[in-house]
């Protein structure tokens, strides 16, 4: 009986194979690294545009770049989306990349393409913002400290245990803070800076945005952040005010990438150049991300931070998105900042 | 042939001839296989067929190594004497078993995604045009044909008297153990080791180990901060002795004290363990924070400035003795209930005071216990993520910074293993510690004679104290869980009090459509899995700390010490360096398992195994092994003693075990956040999403779901496992 049913189950199934056609509807994997709603809007809206079925994993661009790394033999994901530039280009550098040329890629800004450039086509920028603080109107009369304006005035003693950003070692936020002055004051006048910063900073976050949050929730004043994400928090009802420093600021270029030897490249393609398109771009807008994006065509929000009035600085992200550049610079905050007595 | 021989022998023939050789890209249980080219293509085709079509020929020897067994016969030709041809057979069995578990990891390792995965291969035999993905179910069911083949030749020559059960459970444990536990863990090392240019180099660890970041000792000696191991170091010996303390005054009140609400006090303690990480820590920050409703009030009470003060040590401190004391108690309860009171009463018949005999008595018998405590405390807080990530400030500890090192702009591995490793000499230290205290004591207390006594209520010296702290802590407990509750229905926790049902309805909003009930909420999906995986996990994770726990206790054996030490090992392993070592390890092929939710299974058993083995172990040396004895000596076999005998009087453990281990992979977060994937994609990972958005509505809203979740499992597993029966009066007359 038991036998005959071995031979059966097979039999039977390899009729059924030659009647079926075999089932194989189109995938994507996709790492997102935005916030969780914009991700899911991504995700949900490209299977409404393409019947493709998506599968998303958020996770925060470190975290992301760690699991390409890992997985590196044998990957899993088809495209990472969102996340700051930076892991992008690294993930670049060590090849973990597919290039692609889209094409949409004619409508979109120059600092985009100008990314996509410099790591070979294997990145692309999709939107931007600039570097800044916040702070929280009603805490800041509480203690009845001025407004500041400038980087300058975060190094004043009033503002002492007033301040909170990241750690640079953690958060591609703080290092762009931290490269952002370096390139603004120069390497040594810079450092400077963030020594004396260091003597107001109440506290080192280890997340990029939550030094706003902090800030939204009254558990900080002054939340060095992207002021994207400051427009944000003001946008959900919180009592934050972004500031664009007096002396020029930096900024940040999210990425998109086409994970190297993904099982669904196809769909990874699809999926980059609609991401791209203005109509897609547009719908940032629905989840609060107030970035720039890098469709010349997309909206933007009248909240949201116009890049044009803000003095921006030159950005060279090629030079201190680079490893190397990066660990030095790290090493060195490590080694003369964060270890003084505060 | 033995009976459990032809078994293992059938099992391995499916194996070999009817699943699957290779791991399904669409998994084994949506069948979609069967209907797409089996059994001859080749991604779903069994070796045998395999090997029919020319392929895959080095799973040949498979077959050969599978037969030996049944060929056995062979070799005991022209034996007479009975002894000799088992002995001989059982040679046969272990030759098959080592043979065929080498031959199938050799193939595995030897040949991966790229032909033959070692250099040496290459040039020993040349290029290979083909490949190989990860090992599947077929392969699975074979090795554990191969496996039991070697446990059943070794009792067969009278190992552990030649017993196949105990010989077969051990060798179990330790292949387990050595896939899911020592491989990743060893490859995670390795990168300790490693420099920048990838190759073996002891003077990077040395230098990387002796960095001031991890022992600097500077807030003793001036102003700066102290290295991240003396702070994890401190933090975790204040958990784990305040923990402990509470954990045995809620213990002593809820047996001991004749208080009515006994029961009660039991489901307020476990609130806090059920609760998903990042919970407490939010509630604490709302309480006690810079804008905190308890800071606000005392300031403005004594016109004072308000300050950060919860931002670091105390912070940590408060949340997770919160979190941990319920562990600490589900751990001293079965101990306290457990102690004779015929000991007491004996104490007390040769005129000891009710102090006395509490303090010379009762709270000696408990030590086992208390040891226990202490450690799952000390280990539990070293190991603890979500709450030094909310409430931390700049009081940076080891697990937070080996998650950092690793996912951090750093990206590290190599100092997030030596990182690792500072953790390892503590947690293990104190494993060492433990054992040294309890010494060789007898604390024998259940041995199946007549033990008809009552316990001895608690001194008033004792129990007003006891009272008095239990009373506040439930207060705060209580205060703290209904701020959780409240913010999930307000519009703007902290902020705009406004009540709503908005959170919940993004997060579980049910609708129809014309296929009957939608569940369009967004947390679905990850709930759905959430429960899955737990309810798999679970009983998994049970049976085999228990089986463990039984081996330890029970069974004596060559090299029980490393048995023990191997088991409970990955409870002193941080889950963030579990979750990349599995990245690591099960990435490729021969086995393949990250993208499933078996790699999260897999990882809960593993994490969560030592704390039924501790609970196991706890209760069942307070067994006596003349009930097994006797069961034994009446002609029961092993596993009939351990099922009739061993486990009816484990309940309690098992209780502890089951819930524990399923709650555990509902809130677990640290080795998670590395294992989800798009498909399977855990609660606790989607709530640390909307934590990092701010939106703590929908992540309390969740949690809140969850809680009542587990809340429900728990009383359905109370109610289906019951409650221990020591055959003593449980009330006092």
């Amino acid at each position: 009986m038991r036998i005959a049913h071995l031979l059966l189950v097979p039999t039977l199934a390899v009729a059924a194979g030659m009647t079926i056609p075999a089932y194989a509807a189109e995938k994507l994997t996709y790492y997102c690294s935005a916030q969780e709603d914009w991700c899911q809007l991504m995700a949900d809206g490209f299977e409404e545009a393409t019947g493709i079925d998506v599968r998303m994993t958020r996770k925060s661009s470190g975290e992301t770049l760690a699991q390409l790394k890992a997985e590196a033999s044998n990957p899993k994901g088809d495209i990472w989306w969102g996340g700051t530039g930076d892991p992008h280009l690294q993930a670049a550098e060590e090849g973990l990349g597919e290039a692609y040329e889209s094409p949409m890629r004619g409508e979109q800004n120059d600092w985009a393409i100008r990314q996509a450039e410099a790591a070979g086509n294997q990145t692309i920028g999709i939107y931007s913002g600039a570097l800044g603080y916040g702070y929280n109107e009603d805490v800041l009369k509480a203690n009845n400290l001025p407004v500041p304006e400038c980087w300058a005035d975060l190094l004043k003693p009033e503002y002492k245990g007033h301040v909170q950003m990241a750690n640079p070692n953690s958060s591609g936020t703080a290092y762009t803070t931290l490269a952002t002055i370096v390139q603004l004051f120069g390497e040594d006048e810079g450092f400077e800076f963030m020594k004396g910063l260091h003597k107001n900073i109440n506290q080192y976050t280890k997340s990029g945005s939550a030094p706003i949050k902090a800030a939204a929730r009254g558990e900080n004043t002054i939340g060095i952040v992207f002021l994207h994400d400051a427009v944000a928090q003001a946008a959900s009802g919180f009592p934050i005010k972004s500031v664009a420093p007096c002396e020029g600021t930096g900024y940040e270029i999210g990425g998109m990438t086409i994970i190297k030897g993904g099982r669904n490249p196809e769909s990874a393609q699809k999926f980059y150049d609609w991401a791209l398109s203005a109509e897609t771009q547009s719908r940032a807008l629905e989840v609060n991300a107030f970035q720039v994006m890098s469709n010349k065509n997309a909206q933007s929000s009248p909240l949201a931070p116009d890049l044009e009035s803000i003095k921006l600085i030159d950005y060279d992200f090629a030079k201190y998105g680079s490893a190397d550049e990066r660990k030095r610079l790290l090493k060195k905050w490590d080694d003369e900042v964060s270890v003084l007595p505060q | 042939m033995k009976r459990s021989v032809v078994l293992w022998l059938v099992a391995g023939f499916i194996g070999y001839c009817v699943l699957p050789w290779y791991i399904l890209e669409d998994g084994l249980w949506g069948f979609e296989w069967l209907f797409d080219g089996y059994p001859f293509d080749t991604d779903y085709a069994p070796a045998l067929f395999l090997i029919f079509q020319g392929e895959k020929l080095w799973l040949s020897p498979i077959l050969l190594f599978l037969l030996l067994p049944l060929i056995g016969d062979v070799f005991t030709r022209g034996l007479t004497e009975r002894s000799a041809i088992s002995t001989r057979r059982a040679n046969v069995l272990i030759v098959a078993g080592i043979a065929g578990l080498a031959w199938v990891a050799f193939q595995g390792y030897g040949i991966g995604l790229r032909g033959w995965n070692f250099e040496a291969l290459t040039t020993l035999f040349g290029p290979l045009e083909d490949r190989q993905f990860g090992m599947g179910a077929g392969a699975l069911l074979i090795v554990g044909a191969f496996l039991f083949f070697l446990t059943t030749g070794i009792a067969g020559r009278g190992a552990v008297n030649g017993d196949v059960f105990v010989v077969g459970a051990i060798g179990l444990i330790i292949a387990m153990v050595a896939v899911f536990i020592f491989f990743p863990i060893v490859q995670m090392l390795a990168s300790a080791f490693t420099d920048e240019d990838g190759g073996f180099s002891v003077g990077t660890f040395v230098a990387k180990f002796s960095e001031n970041k991890i022992w600097g000792l500077g807030c003793v000696t001036g102003d700066t901060r102290c290295g991240v191991a003396w702070n994890s170091l401190f933090l975790a010996v204040l958990v784990g002795f305040f923990t402990t303390l509470l954990g045995l005054i809620f213990a002593l009140v809820a047996t001991r004290s004749g208080f009515r609400y006994g029961r009660v006090l039991r489901g307020l303690t476990v609130l806090p363990i059920i609760t998903p990480p990042f919970v407490i820590g939010l509630a604490i920050i709302l309480l006690f924070g810079l804008s905190g409703a308890v800071t606000q009030f005392v300031a403005e009470l004594f016109g004072l400035q308000p300050t950060r003060w919860i931002y670091g040590l105390p912070g940590i401190f408060i949340a997770q003795v919160l979190s941990f004391t319920p562990i600490a108690f589900l751990v001293l309860i079965g101990v306290v209930e457990g102690v004779s009171p015929s000991m007491e009463e004996a104490a007390q018949t040769l005129r000891a005071s009710k102090w006395q005999t509490f303090r010379t008595v009762s709270l000696p018998l408990m030590r086992p216990g208390l040891a226990n405590a202490f450690l799952l405390g000390f280990i539990e807080s070293m190991a603890d993520f979500g709450n030094p990530l909310v409430l931390g400030g700049n009081y940076d500890v080891l697990s937070t910074e080996i998650f950092f090192a690793i996912v951090g702009a750093q990206n590290d591995q190599g100092q997030a293993a030596v990182l690792a490793i500072a953790l390892l000499v503590f947690t293990l230290t104190a494993f060492y510690a433990q054992r040294r205290w309890l010494g060789k004591k007898n604390y024998t207390t259940q041995t199946g004679k007549g033990d008809g006594g009552m316990h001895v209520l608690l001194p008033k010296r004792v129990m007003l104290p006891c009272y008095v702290i239990a009373g506040i802590w439930t207060t705060f407990t209580l205060t703290v869980y209904g701020m959780i509750l409240y913010g999930g229905f307000v519009e703007l926790w902290g902020l705009d009090h406004t009540l709503t049902l908005k959170h919940y309805t993004t997060a579980f909003a049910v609708g129809y459509n014309d296929f009957g009930i939608h569940f369009k909420g967004s947390a679905w999906d990850s709930f759905w899995t959430t429960l899955k995986i737990a309810g798999i996990a679970a009983p998994l994770t049970a049976i085999l700390g228990l089986i463990t726990a039984w081996l330890l206790v029970r069974q004596n054996f060559t090299g029980k010490a490393a048995f023990e030490f191997g088991t409970m090992l990955s409870f002193a392993i941080p889950g963030t360096v579990i979750g990349v070592a599995y990245i690591l390890a099960f990435n490729v092929p021969p086995i393949e398992l990250t993208g499933t939710g078996a790699i999260l299974v897999i990882s809960f058993i593993f994490r969560n195994m030592p704390v039924g083995v501790r609970a196991g172990i706890a209760s069942m040396s307070q067994l006596d092994k003349s009930l097994d004895e006797a069961s034994l000596t009446l002609g029961a076999s092993t596993w009939h003693t351990f099922t009739r005998i061993v486990l009816p009087l484990m309940r309690p453990a098992i209780l502890a075990a089951l819930v524990f281990s399923f709650v555990r992979a509902m809130t677990a977060i640290s080795a998670v956040i590395f294992l989800v994937s798009a498909e399977y994609n855990m609660a606790t990972s989607y709530i640390i999403g909307r934590v990092e958005n701010n939106d703590y509505g929908i992540a309390i809203a969740y949690s809140s779901m969850l809680i009542v979740v587990m809340l429900t499992m728990v009383a359905i597993t109370q109610l289906l496992v019951g409650r221990a029966d020591t055959r003593r009066r449980s009330k006092a007359i």
